[in-house]
């Protein structure tokens, strides 16, 4: 079987697992709005992933997208009165936008200095966000209503959000995966690869950078938005240097470069801190710290890496020597 | 069409206190298979890093075509047709073999920035992938993940990659470094067949290789042409010898091959 031909179905076999587990878990008894926050976060580490996995680029600001997002949902269902699908889509135009300022800016960079330069500018939206007016500063914006989807179907009730969150949490990673395995995908993979060969194959892998940067901006967005209109506040939590820390963890324990990893990762990251959280308060920090470098000194791939390594070899016994 | 298909007019390029390349004026004849030879630190790599913009140069002119393509970028250089290859091999090892050929076709199609689009789109140049994989002896090994590969089949690959711009001119960068000698005669035939129809501007250290393939050799040192010629009149040059040999009793032979 061809690498591709067997990639779609790994992919197809991982999306059934996830759709269903999705659907089912609130019947095994977990909390909704437990579940609907850690798939927000999943879509988060995915969208970075996009950018780290599939572009090579590190970003440290991820979190501002986060909370763009969250800020203009809010602002536009509780202050202009909109409906829930267009403050969404609004929420991640915002997100997409800033991602193109802020990755026009960053994209000539490399490496570390890339890293650095994302962190630095997101520092500066964090204080406007802190500073600004209609962010509510240190109290954050309060009392974002969820509203109703295409006007009819409420969305205050758990059940009903839960099933919405999964379904654009699914549509999404769908784009993604659209996203990586399209000619746009291609290329991409190619510059991360050997950006130098890429560049004297004619590609101006700048803009190819720039394209990656808004998508997965965007994405985070999105991301944001379902978390925000979840909990029903945007606090400065969401904009800090820690939460573009978080991500990158989410992403490297899952495991990056693999579609499904930041998922997994997400969910374990969310998991460890809400089951934590109550019986070793700020600990929780030092757990989630010694994970970290155990994942970067033991398990480089991450979970789901070190996974699909492992049934890698077991499918190719033959071919000694290669 | 130029008789030259590549002129530089006294291009220099100068790094912090040392002079890497300086006024050379090189101009290579269409449908020639031109070297660029020199010992070690001689500004070859420079000039190469120079003509495909990699590097900005300090002074001088690049005419390709008789059109001036100075101040332009690697990208759009190219897409003019000037297409080169790396010291190291320059292949993306964690794509398949055919895919590596297809990132060189598929900008043609235009469709490079459409993320919304299947990868399938691009199985129509499955058969032309094939064809230049054939050309360069992969054919068979067009699924195989790209870092499995051995040494000399990725620089194969890699001009296999090359010939998918359909290129003006190449500029190969030591296409036939590391190589053992059965590799080292492959490429050469390989190049001499991709070059029946294009301009081939190659650095090589390989004398045996130079001497059957090329027909211009310009020798540069210390940044400056020092000879320019067929390879008989070149090898004779006693300057030519002593740069090389540090004394112009020794003879110039392949000291690779």
């Amino acid at each position: 079987m061809s690498e591709p031909r067997a990639a779609n179905r790994d992919f197809a076999i991982g999306f059934v697992v996830v759709a269903l587990a999705g659907v089912l878990a609130p019947a095994i008894g977990l909390y909704p709005v437990f579940v609907m926050k850690a798939l927000c976060f999943a879509l988060f580490a995915c969208a970075f992933n996009l950018l780290l996995g599939y572009a090579g680029l590190l970003s440290f600001g991820h979190a501002v997208f986060f909370a763009s997002a969250g800020y203009a949902l809010g602002q536009s269902l509780k202050v202009w009165g909109w409906p829930t699908e267009l403050g969404i889509l609004f929420a991640v135009a915002a997100s997409a936008a800033l991602g193109a300022l802020l990755g026009m800016l960053a994209i000539r960079r490399q490496g570390i200095y890339f890293a650095m330069v994302t962190l630095a500018l997101a520092q500066m939206v964090y204080f406007f966000f802190l500073e600004t007016k209609f962010t509510g500063g240190e109290d954050g914006l309060q009392g974002i209503p969820r509203g109703k989807l295409l006007g009819v179907v409420g969305l205050e009730n758990d059940t009903v959000l839960y099933y919405f969150i999964l379904a654009v949490f699914l549509a999404a990673l769908l784009l993604i995966y659209r996203i990586v395995t399209s000619p746009f995908g291609q290329v991409l993979k190619a510059i991360r690869e050997n950006e130098a060969r890429a560049l004297s194959l004619g590609y101006d892998i700048e803009r190819y950078k720039l394209l990656a940067f808004i998508l997965s901006a965007g994405l985070t967005g999105l991301a944001g938005a379902c978390k925000a209109l979840v909990v029903g506040f945007e606090t400065l939590t969401d904009a800090a240097w820690q939460m573009s820390g978080e991500v990158v963890l989410m992403t490297l324990i899952g495991g990056v470069g693999t579609l499904f990893g930041p998922v997994i990762g997400a969910f374990a990251i969310v998991g460890l801190q809400d089951q934590l959280a109550d019986r070793v308060g700020s600990w929780v920090q030092v757990i989630l710290g010694v994970m970290f470098v155990v994942c970067v000194l033991g398990f480089r791939r991450g979970i789901v890496g070190e996974l699909g390594a492992w049934l890698e070899r077991r499918r190719q016994p033959r071919r000694p020597g290669s | 069409m130029s008789e030259f298909i590549l002129e530089t007019r006294g291009l220099t390029r100068a790094f912090k206190g040392f002079v890497a390349v300086s006024g050379v004026d090189l101009r290579v004849r269409t449908g020639h298979i031109h070297a660029l030879i020199g010992p070690n630190g001689a500004g070859k790599t420079t000039v190469f890093n120079l003509l495909t913009k990699f590097l900005i140069p300090t002074d001088g002119q690049i005419l390709f075509d008789g059109i001036d393509i100075t101040a332009e970028h690697p990208a759009q250089v190219a897409r003019r047709g000037v297409v080169r290859s790396f010291q190291i091999s320059a292949v993306f090892p964690h794509l398949s073999v055919r895919d590596n050929v297809r990132i060189g076709l598929q900008r043609k199609l235009g469709t490079s920035f459409q993320f919304w689009r299947s990868a399938r789109s691009l199985d129509r140049l499955n058969e032309e992938a094939d064809g230049l994989l054939e050309a360069v002896g992969l054919r068979a090994q067009a699924e195989e993940l790209t870092v499995n590969l051995p040494y000399g089949s990725k620089r194969a690959l890699e001009l296999a990659t090359t010939l998918a711009l359909d290129p003006r001119l190449m500029l190969l960068d030591e296409p036939t470094q590391g190589m053992g000698r059965e590799d080292v005669s492959r490429v050469t035939e390989l190049i001499r067949k991709v070059a029946a129809d294009r301009t081939v501007l190659m650095v090589e250290h390989n004398m045996n290789v130079v001497a059957g393939l090329c027909d211009v050799i310009t020798v540069l040192q210390r940044g400056q042409v020092l000879a320019e010629g067929p390879y008989d009149r070149v090898a004779a040059d006693p300057r030519v010898v002593e740069a090389y040999m540090g004394s112009s009793d020794a003879v110039l032979e392949g000291h690779h091959g």
